[in-house]
């Protein structure tokens, strides 16, 4: 089954962080990454940009509304995500567990839902 | 003669009554067998009603369970063909056929497939289920028990029950929720879990005033078997302590059950209990639980409930308990565990121990934090120890506030009897 693994942190945080600190959860980021690309539950994977630099768009009627920031102002905001491949739930929470973002922040595992035709 | 002969026609009510008490394992093995609740319950639903309109002339089976299962099976696979469901899962399911393999494993010919039934225990009590509805999944697919009777057990209505399990039936499927004993490193919180819902399971059983009493003595049932088969699959491991202590709780409680309730269903306390009445056998093999659970380390807080009921048990008149004990105890507890009804009880045991007086200081501490303002055990707690002090008024108005509380009927009768006796 793929997992999304969606990485919830407090934005804040990292942005008032000192740079060796940055460094060093950065370098964490880049072990993990090889870890799972290595045991092959890798499929995707990126960090995003700050809220800061969100756009939220919505069709009414027809018609384009383009508002400046994130679709919803939380305490935790969606900082990265890994699309993987696990087993079963068991296996997506012991991947979810070892993100680096899991020290100070959540991972939210969404299963994919498969489309028809393609499982 | 032979009970599981093939024996001569039966009501229909005999047949629901043995398609009932196999449904859990049977259901259990189904899952396993086709990985997916909804169709092991459909095919368990189609071979009842085979078994109900057969039965009553073919007589029924020498093995009901190995019947209900291959007749379950059966109608599984005419499913998946008529679905022409992936070939793979078809050829999996029509080659393997449950077997009896591992004697060992055999609990006294109770379980003739507890790794099925442990399996299930894990999913259904995933942590990636809420609390409420491991509870009720549980109840509904390990222990068989109906979507009707887990709603009046614990008087939630019926249709948010089957809500709930609907949904986590829905999120197993969906998230991929395994259905495995999990690996040696997950055991010792994937264990916590399971042990809080056979506990809860128990508790409902075993504390509910109101509800089906025969509903409440099955919950309390399913959840000593619960434990007995964690216990066996644990044989070797250390984590199997925790369970020895949560088995040791609810036997020595148990063994109380005849002697707890008065014929007219008023609640009998523990110092008026006819302690003949006690069931020896549950309080043997109890406290021998409790001794291991103990033995084995720092005693966690299964254990140390299991120790205080242990030590009512071994008191044969209610004047010989050893209070000093029980209020150690729950001092013990108080910091494994800390809660204010944990507290409460400390209050009572304390005194027991060392007189009113020195309950009564620990019960105004206790109010003082305000942790337990609608709980009427609490106001109930203080009149009995006002009564004991002679201090009749005091110990009026603190009943009177404790009938304000108390929302049970038999508890209410209690406490106006009580309150009749004071004037």
């Amino acid at each position: 089954m793929n997992y999304m693994l969606l990485i919830y942190e407090n934005e804040a945080n990292w942005l008032t962080m000192a740079p060796e600190t940055q460094g060093k959860i950065f370098g964490d980021y880049m072990t993990f990454t090889d870890s799972i690309r290595a045991s092959g539950h890798f499929v995707a994977g990126d960090p995003l940009q700050a809220t800061n630099t969100a756009t939220t768009v919505r069709v009414r009627d027809g018609e384009t509304m383009t508002t400046d920031g994130p679709f919803a102002e939380t305490r935790e905001q969606l900082g990265g995500y890994y699309l993987i491949q696990a087993a079963d739930l068991d296996e997506a929470i012991a991947i979810a567990a070892r993100i680096p973002g899991a020290l100070a922040g959540s991972i939210e595992i969404r299963p994919i839902q498969p489309m028809h035709g393609a499982d | 003669m032979n009970p599981d002969a093939p024996g001569p026609l039966r009501t229909d009510l005999a047949l629901e009554r043995i398609v009932r008490q196999e449904s859990g394992r049977v259901l259990a093995t189904l899952i396993g067998l086709l990985g997916d609740f909804d169709r092991a319950e459909e095919a368990f639903q189609d071979a009842c009603t085979i078994a109900l309109t057969t039965w009553p002339t073919t007589g029924v089976p020498v093995n009901p369970r190995a019947w209900l299962i291959s007749t379950a099976r059966h109608k599984a696979l005419d499913h998946l063909r008529r679905e022409k469901v992936l070939s793979t899962k078809l050829e999996a399911v029509a080659r393997e056929t449950p077997v009896h393999t591992d004697p060992v494993e055999d609990l006294a010919g109770d379980e003739s497939w507890p790794d099925e039934r442990l399996r299930l225990i894990f999913t259904c009590c995933h942590p990636a289920l809420a609390p409420e509805t491991q509870v009720a999944l549980t109840l509904r697919t390990v222990c068989g028990l109906s979507a009707d009777e887990i709603a009046r057990a614990f008087m939630t209505p019926l249709a948010t029950l089957q809500q709930r399990i609907v949904r986590a039936k829905a999120k197993i499927r969906a998230a991929g929720i395994p259905y495995r004993i999990p690996e040696p490193a997950e055991l010792p919180e994937r264990l916590d879990t399971v042990l809080a819902v056979v506990y809860l399971v128990f508790n409902e059983g075993y504390a509910a005033t109101t509800g089906d009493a025969l509903v409440r003595r099955e919950l309390c049932g399913e959840a000593i078997r619960l434990g007995r088969l964690l216990a066996a699959h644990l044989a070797d491991r250390h984590e199997r302590r925790a369970v020895h202590g949560l088995l040791a709780l609810m036997l020595l409680h148990d063994a109380r059950r005849d002697a707890r309730e008065a014929p007219d269903g008023l609640p009998v306390l523990l110092e008026a209990q006819d302690r003949s009445r006690w069931n020896r056998r549950k309080i043997a093999e109890g406290l021998w639980l409790v001794e291991t659970a103990l033995n084995a380390g720092p005693p966690d807080a299964y254990a140390l409930e299991a120790a205080i009921a242990a030590v009512h048990a071994r008191a044969e008149r209610a004047e010989a308990t050893d209070w000093p004990q029980i209020a150690e105890l729950y001092r013990v507890l108080l910091r494994t565990r800390p809660s204010p009804v944990v507290e409460l009880n400390r209050a009572v045991a304390v005194a027991m121990a060392e007189g009113p007086e020195a309950g009564l200081a620990l019960l105004d501490q206790l109010e003082e934090t305000g942790a337990l303002a609608d709980y009427h055990l609490l106001p109930a707690a203080r009149a009995d120890l006002l009564r004991r002090l002679g201090r009749s008024n005091e110990a009026a108005a603190a009943y009177r506030k404790a009938l304000d509380l108390a929302r049970l009927e038999p508890e209410r009768r209690f406490l106006t009897g009580r309150l009749a006796e004071l004037a």
